[in-house]
């Protein structure tokens, strides 16, 4: 499972823990995340996430 | 004709070197100069001044608003064109031109006090319309662009807005947790310290938290907040050592006057606007109805369609020439340059946007941000649905 970082504000995405309350499932991989999803904290573009290594 | 629908005549952006005006106002202390050294007339210290406050809104009423937005055909190419990028580095070298020649003016030029303070304020709105510059910079992903962001703030002492407009401001935006979002019934002058203050407090725990799970340091060479503050000193310190002490008085009290230019700009984007709350208390997410927006032409143009507020929050990594209006926005009866001289007048700013937040919210204002001090009486002046 790996973690996406949004460039604007920070917000992480980790694939572990999805986005349930947006429909998003709890292990649901970055690239099966739908394009026209945006961050939940500052409205960036999915194209505006970095894959990151955080432990 | 079916062919027709593919062949419709190939747009063109009708800004496009409009924005090259972005450029040319950044220069606007040493035209005023130039025009003293031509007529004589000190009254042209005062130029930037006259143009920003009176010109500037004069225009917006005379040539008005333009709605029209690029068609959804152009916006990814529109996006990539190196020109916009270009045209907004270019805006960086005459700021500091303007900073190091008003700050050499201010010190050597042996000025009398009505043009020294003319200058200073002249100075003072280049460097405050630059944190515009910044923060159009701030908001892209690439290296250099977020280094040339640091730089264009260094002059006004803006630092920290580097840290906290992208992730403090639009993670926080229009809910009474934001420094930078102004509330009901606060007045500019209650609405700058407390924003200025909560801003730097905001960007430094933002930094600290960030290298705190990395296991290093807030005072790190990697804080940002440090990175860019470092930026000022060292100018500061090498305009000092060239100009004598008397240089330093000036960079504070011009950069002071334009960081409050962009306060008073951050006071009219969101005024008792507020996101609603989720059932577990976590904000509805930023939308249109979250921003005031104003399309009238010639501020767009000088701030590269900040007043387009709405778009810029629900895509912040849009670059300026792509944002677009929105209909049934929140609406600004003028454009941002004249609505800064009502919000300096606090009783005509309120008699003339309250009545606009308390239409917005069809009069049930439990919905709006009000200071928290006046929040019950209006609240029972209006009624509320939960009360």
């Amino acid at each position: 499972m790996k973690k996406w970082r949004c460039l604007v504000c920070d917000f992480v995405y980790d694939e572990a823990k999805g986005v349930p309350e947006e429909g998003i499932a709890p292990g649901t991989r970055w690239e099966d995340v739908p394009d026209s999803w945006t961050c939940p904290d500052c409205g960036a573009a999915k194209s505006d996430f970095v894959m990151e290594e955080i432990d | 004709m079916t062919t027709a629908t593919f062949s419709a005549p190939a747009w063109t952006d009708k800004k496009r070197y409009l924005w090259l005006l972005g450029i040319v106002v950044m220069g606007l202390p040493l035209y005023g100069y130039g025009l003293y050294l031509w007529t004589g007339l000190s009254l042209f210290f005062w130029t930037t001044p006259v143009i920003v406050y009176t010109l500037i809104p004069l225009l917006d009423r005379v040539i008005g608003e333009d709605e029209s937005n690029p068609p959804d055909g152009t916006m990814a190419s529109l996006a990539q064109e190196k020109y916009y990028r270009y045209v907004v580095y270019a805006a960086i070298p005459v700021q500091y031109l303007s900073f190091v020649w008003g700050t050499y003016m201010a010190v050597r030029g042996n000025l009398q006090w009505y043009q020294w303070l003319g200058l200073l304020i002249s100075v003072g709105m280049t460097s405050g319309l630059a944190i515009n510059v910044g923060h159009e910079l701030g908001h892209q992903t690439s290296k250099l662009e977020r280094w040339l962001a640091k730089i264009a703030l260094a002059p006004v002492m803006y630092g920290h807005f580097y840290v906290e407009h992208n992730r403090g401001h639009h993670v926080r935006v229009a809910t009474p947790e934001d420094p930078a979002t102004s509330r009901f019934g606060e007045s500019f002058y209650e609405f700058l310290p407390r924003c200025v203050y909560g801003s730097i407090k905001s960007a430094w725990e933002i930094e600290k938290l960030r290298l705190a799970k990395q296991g290093k340091s807030v005072w790190s060479i990697e804080n940002d907040n440090l990175q860019a503050w470092a930026i000022t000193v060292a100018l500061f310190g090498a305009m000092t050592v060239w100009l004598g002490w008397w240089a330093l008085p000036f960079m504070i009290v011009q950069g002071a006057y334009g960081g409050g230019l962009l306060e008073v700009v951050n006071y009219l984007e969101h005024y008792g606007l507020r996101r609603q709350q989720k059932a577990d208390g976590s904000y509805e997410r930023c939308q249109p109805h979250h921003s005031w927006n104003s399309n009238h032409s010639a501020t767009n143009i000088f701030l590269y369609h900040l007043q387009r507020h709405s778009d810029h929050h629900a895509n912040p990594t849009r670059s300026f020439q792509t944002l677009r209006n929105f209909d049934g926005v929140p609406r600004l009866p003028s454009g941002y340059a004249g609505m800064i001289m009502v919000a300096y007048i606090p009783w005509l700013w309120f008699r003339l946007m309250d009545p606009k937040v308390v239409q917005y919210y069809g009069g049930d204002m439990s919905r709006a941000n009000i200071k928290p001090s006046i929040r019950a009486r209006i609240l029972a002046k209006y009624g509320s649905a939960t009360a």
